[in-house]
């Protein structure tokens, strides 16, 4: 098994899973058997696994949002979609390899995917821009999105970035116009949309294809207005230490159930025990379930209805006092 | 060196003989400019030599766009709470409301210009940095269905950092609130005009300031998704001289027109009766 960077909290997790597996080496080698060994240990770590991700601080819900073994949306598309066929390009600029987009077909149904994609690797990473989409990427999103439309074909977008980019072209190219164009259309597509943050959810960048019928979580998932990083350095002048992070991270309420409670997202989809990095194949089974259960609920709405609906939704969200 | 000696006469204290007293006296911030004070006011503090435009309060800007006597203040009893229990926010909010009035960070208000009906929401960057948060987006919806109920223009004013981060995701979705309204308004063929003052970045930028039926930006007004800081980070390199201004986002096709403050009345009054079928003003003849 490729080893990648445990992360800190998962270490006796990865520690038991050695243990486990060097036993089972060690009886092949000899031919025992160990299975009565085995057993009790492998009950031991569902059960650890089951104690750590139930207790996740914050910081560490970020750090399983952004671990690089979770599935991205090219994983869902993969295991949760069939037929699908990749469309490229804004037909302006040029095409934006942050965010794919395509046809697919949910439960033999067609439909448009949409979403940010992170490279495994640097050398994805480099293509893909850490999952930062430039304007173009945005443009391309809306493009398909209107396509869509269109042909009365439901939308799903996954989402899936620390943000978009901030960088000469992206600024030269209107960063802030292609978001704002997005959110104003969403808000009056008529077609369903539904948005499954799966990752990191950051600020506009992530919104942006987040106006949604419904808005899923994934359990682990984050969505926030800014970076914790982002948030530590500005207010209390220090994004590195842990310390300040974990701050940020609990300051800024940035959980699926934090979010739910503020009703911001619609579902939390939970994930396998271990998160959703130890199963993509569970976890996109999940996924594909709750889709598949919202988008029959959508298709029963007119399409004038369902943007009045999602609209007044967005319309209601917030805290003010009166008086 | 020198051959000959100037005579020097004893300094003469000129400033005794002026009656202006000192502190009538001010000076550009931007070219070192000095005038009277009252030359910037009635410039509407626009330095009378470089044309630098100066941060001016909300309530001025009611003052510049709209008729006298026809302001009407609305949505005046909106107040934000700490939905979040952010740490040290409601002590923040408490020193921006004695700092800068209780409007929050946006003040809306319905009147008239050039003797047409309209509503105008002008940020306030005295509060906290003209930060968005729930007020802000609640502000904008209310003064946006005003304008739907009555078929209205609306005019927006931005001065901002962008979302309020102790509002966290709550203010990320006022950005799609806003959106929403503005969405409704142009279904409708309601005229919408975003003006935009230094300076405008972050989720205002990214929502209603840039989806103006006409954008208009204030000279030198530094506009942009990612503040000038945020960017010179990832790059690792200065910015180019002029990037993210007013006069940049025009070259590069994001604005209509840069405008300066005292235009801003007649190009709006211009630029609604355009949109709403209006005759001319006064003044303007075929050729």
């Amino acid at each position: 098994m490729a080893s990648a960077p445990v992360m800190e909290f998962e270490k006796p997790i990865a520690e038991l899973e050695k243990q486990i597996d060097e036993l089972k080496r060690l009886a092949d080698g000899q031919r025992l058997d160990v299975g009565s060994e085995i057993a009790p240990l492998e009950r031991k770590l569902s059960d650890l696994r089951d104690q750590i991700y139930k207790n996740l601080t914050p910081l560490q819900r970020v750090q399983v949002a952004r671990n690089n073994k979770r599935p991205f949306t090219l994983d869902y598309i993969r295991l949760a979609f069939t037929d699908w066929i990749e469309l490229h390009g804004d037909r302006a600029f040029r095409e934006d390899a942050a965010i794919v987009g395509g046809w697919a077909r949910l439960d033999g149904e067609t439909v448009m995917v949409i979403g940010q994609q992170r490279g495994r690797d640097t050398k994805e990473n480099l293509k893909r821009n850490f999952g930062m989409p430039h304007p173009e990427g945005y443009r391309k999103a809306l493009r398909l999105m209107k396509l869509a439309e269109k042909f009365h074909v439901p939308v799903l977008t996954f989402i899936d970035t620390p943000g978009a980019w901030a960088g000469l072209g992206a600024e030269e190219r209107g960063q802030s116009e292609a978001i704002a164009r997005n959110l104003y259309e969403m808000a009056q597509l008529e077609v369903p949309i539904i948005a499954t943050v799966i990752g990191e959810g950051g600020s506009g960048g992530a919104l942006a294809l987040g106006v949604a019928d419904r808005v899923l979580m994934l359990e682990n998932a984050v969505y926030s207005v800014i970076t914790i990083e982002g948030c530590a350095a500005i207010l209390w002048k220090d994004g590195k230490s842990p310390e300040m992070r974990e701050r940020a991270a609990s300051a800024l309420r940035i959980t699926a159930p934090d979010l739910y409670e503020l009703r911001v997202i619609d579902e939390i989809i939970p994930e396998p025990p271990g998160g959703a990095h130890s199963s993509q194949e569970a976890t996109a089974k999940a996924v594909q379930e709750a889709l598949i259960r919202n988008l029959d609920e959508l298709r029963k709405y007119k399409p004038d209805r369902l943007v009045r609906r999602r609209r007044e939704k967005f319309l209601g969200m917030g805290r003010v006092e009166e008086g | 060196m020198a051959w000959f000696r100037k005579e020097k006469k004893p300094r003469q204290p000129r400033r005794e003989r002026l009656e202006i007293p000192a502190d009538a006296w001010e000076k550009c911030e931007a070219c070192g400019h000095t005038d009277l004070r009252e030359k910037f006011v009635r410039n509407l503090n626009v330095c009378p030599s470089c044309d630098y435009h100066r941060r001016i309060r909300a309530s001025e800007y009611l003052n510049i766009l709209f008729d006298e006597g026809t302001i009407e203040e609305t949505e005046v009893d909106l107040r934000s709470t700490d939905p979040l229990g952010f740490p040290e926010y409601p002590g923040r909010l408490k020193k921006a409301t004695t700092n800068a009035g209780e409007g929050d960070a946006i003040i809306t208000a319905t009147g008239m210009l050039g003797g047409a009906p309209l509503n105008i929401g002008v940020m306030d960057f005295a509060f906290m940095g003209g930060s968005m948060g729930s007020v802000v987006g609640e502000k904008i919806a209310r003064l946006g269905q005003r304008s739907l109920e009555r078929k209205y223009p609306l005019v927006i004013i931005s001065a901002s950092g962008g979302a309020r981060m102790q509002e966290g995701v709550l203010s990320l979705m006022q950005m799609a609130k806003t959106s929403a309204m503005l969405s409704m308004l142009g279904e409708r063929g309601i005229p919408y005009i975003s003006i935009l003052t230094n300076p405008t970045t972050g989720g205002v930028s990214a929502s209603y300031a840039m989806l103006g039926d006409a954008i208009l930006a204030e000279p030198g007004a530094v506009i942009g998704f990612a503040g000038p800081r945020v960017i010179k980070q990832t790059l690792g390199q200065d910015l180019p001289e002029g990037f993210q201004t007013a006069e940049f986002l025009l070259d590069h096709g994001m604005l209509d027109a840069v405008v300066h403050r005292k235009d801003l009345k007649g190009t709006v009054g211009q630029l609604l009766r355009h949109m709403t079928g209006k005759p001319a003003a006064t003044g303007w003849t075929s050729p």
